[in-house]
């Protein structure tokens, strides 16, 4: 039996024991913060399963322990994440509240929840603010799009991103900045990022007239939704094995978990949002936001876990 | 049921170099020289290569490069297209030859 077929399913931290690598954090400058799982879609590939019917929802009162633990640490940058952020009744509060207290603060966007007066009034605050918004566009056409996303999630997708560049976001030398998150619509792996960068910036700007600054290829994690998807249509072992097979032990080195904390609507802290999706908490043990002192200490352990497999295929998740 | 093609045999592709490996080594050396960005993307050339799979229908082929395809950012709506050329050169091959056809026609006819 060759080698490859003998490491398949090796656990991570093996994998990683054999290139003498270890997952520890390194100094923490960014803060992940995760509003809720409710999203008006259901996404093929969502490692988190938000989708209409999740309840999960971050209250005022973490959202103040959020802003106090932004306070405290001035991490670079700040990132909201969901399900759709715009469905939190209070992000308002909590984006006006983290703004000065970073560099850079992000609100990840699925698109359409930018429609209609709520999302005007958003784009809006985000204008104001200077919010960096990162769009999820799978692909460059309507098809690979709704497979992943859902019927009429195209037109809605676009007709927010044409609005975004009226607001002057996405254009060239604009300092309002938009970037695009693609997350491959099936069971393989996403397409090298600045090729696809320049495809997505090409067939957007020729098609719809839109711009906009970068794209992020993602790989697909293995969880949750995505997970049950390889399961149903007999993907999961060909998905994993090309996982462990396109390991890339360069890519450990500029993990994101080792640099950021990540907080759910709760207030619980993990290292990334991954392993928010599998109950992972920071350190092993459940601990709150407004308990955090300290930041994690340069060379603390990261619990390391199979699906970590998906952040350090080819280039890495960064 | 049995059958002459096995979709795991692409992975032992390499084996084939065990009865005569230097020849394999400059097969597989120049295959992938040829698939590395060029004057052409590794994007087209892998959309050149799902088309030629097509022409010389090679499932091992097929699968490959649906897969390369696929990520190397390509979508299906380019793919599709892509086969349409290999239609339009195969069909636009055997009706070309119909000039031969008229033109010995012509010359046998009253």
């Amino acid at each position: 039996m060759d080698e490859s077929k003998q490491r398949r399913g090796e656990p991570f931290g093996e994998r990683l024991a054999r290139h003498g690598l270890a997952l520890t954090r390194e100094r923490t400058t960014a803060l992940q913060v995760n509003v809720g799982l409710a999203c008006d879609l259901s996404c093929g590939h969502c490692h988190l399963e938000a989708g209409p019917a999740r309840g999960e929802m971050m209250s005022r009162a973490v959202m103040a322990e959020v802003i106090g633990c932004a306070r405290r640490f001035r991490f670079d940058s700040i990132d909201l994440t969901g399900g759709a952020p715009e469905l939190v009744p209070d992000l308002p509060y909590l984006v006006r509240g983290l703004a000065p207290e970073t560099r850079r603060l992000i609100v990840r966007t699925n698109l359409v929840s930018l429609e209609g007066e709520r999302g005007e009034e958003l784009l809006q605050l985000y204008r104001e603010l200077k919010v960096v918004l990162v769009a999820s566009l799978p692909a460059g056409n309507q098809a690979q799009t709704e497979a992943q996303r859902g019927a009429g999630v195209w037109q809605k997708s676009i007709r927010a991103l044409q609005r975004l560049n009226e607001l002057g976001y996405g254009l060239p030398g604009s300092p309002l900045e938009l970037d695009l998150v693609s997350n491959p619509s099936g069971a393989f792996l996403p397409a090298p990022q600045l090729q696809a960068q320049e495809k997505f910036q090409r067939d957007l700007a020729r098609k719809h007239g839109v711009s906009f600054h970068n794209l992020y290829t993602f790989a697909n994690v293995p969880l949750g939704r995505f997970r049950r998807f390889l399961e149903r249509s007999g993907n999961l072992d060909d998905y994993l094995e090309k996982l462990t097979a396109g390991f890339n032990p360069c890519a450990v080195a500029g993990l994101m978990c080792r640099s950021q904390l990540s907080v759910d609507w709760c207030g619980r802290l993990y290292d990334c949002d991954f392993h928010l999706a599998q109950g992972l908490f920071l350190g092993g043990a459940a601990r709150f936001i407004a308990d955090l002192d300290e930041l994690p200490a340069p060379g603390t352990p990261i619990a390391a876990a199979d699906h970590c497999y998906a952040c350090t295929v080819g280039s890495g998740f960064t | 049921m049995e059958t002459y093609y096995d979709p795991r045999d692409l992975g032992s592709f390499a084996e084939i170099g065990k009865d005569a490996p230097e020849l394999a080594g400059k097969f597989f050396d120049y295959y992938n020289e040829v698939f590395a960005e060029g004057e052409l993307t590794e994007r087209e050339k892998a959309l050149i290569a799902l088309a030629v799979a097509h022409t010389v229908q090679c499932p091992y082929c097929i699968d490959a490069y649906t897969r390369a395809c696929l990520e190397k950012g390509s979508h299906l709506g380019e793919m599709t297209e892509a086969l349409h050329v290999v239609t339009a050169i195969r069909g636009g091959a055997s009706l070309v030859h119909g000039v031969q056809m008229r033109k010995i026609a012509e010359k046998l006819s009253l």
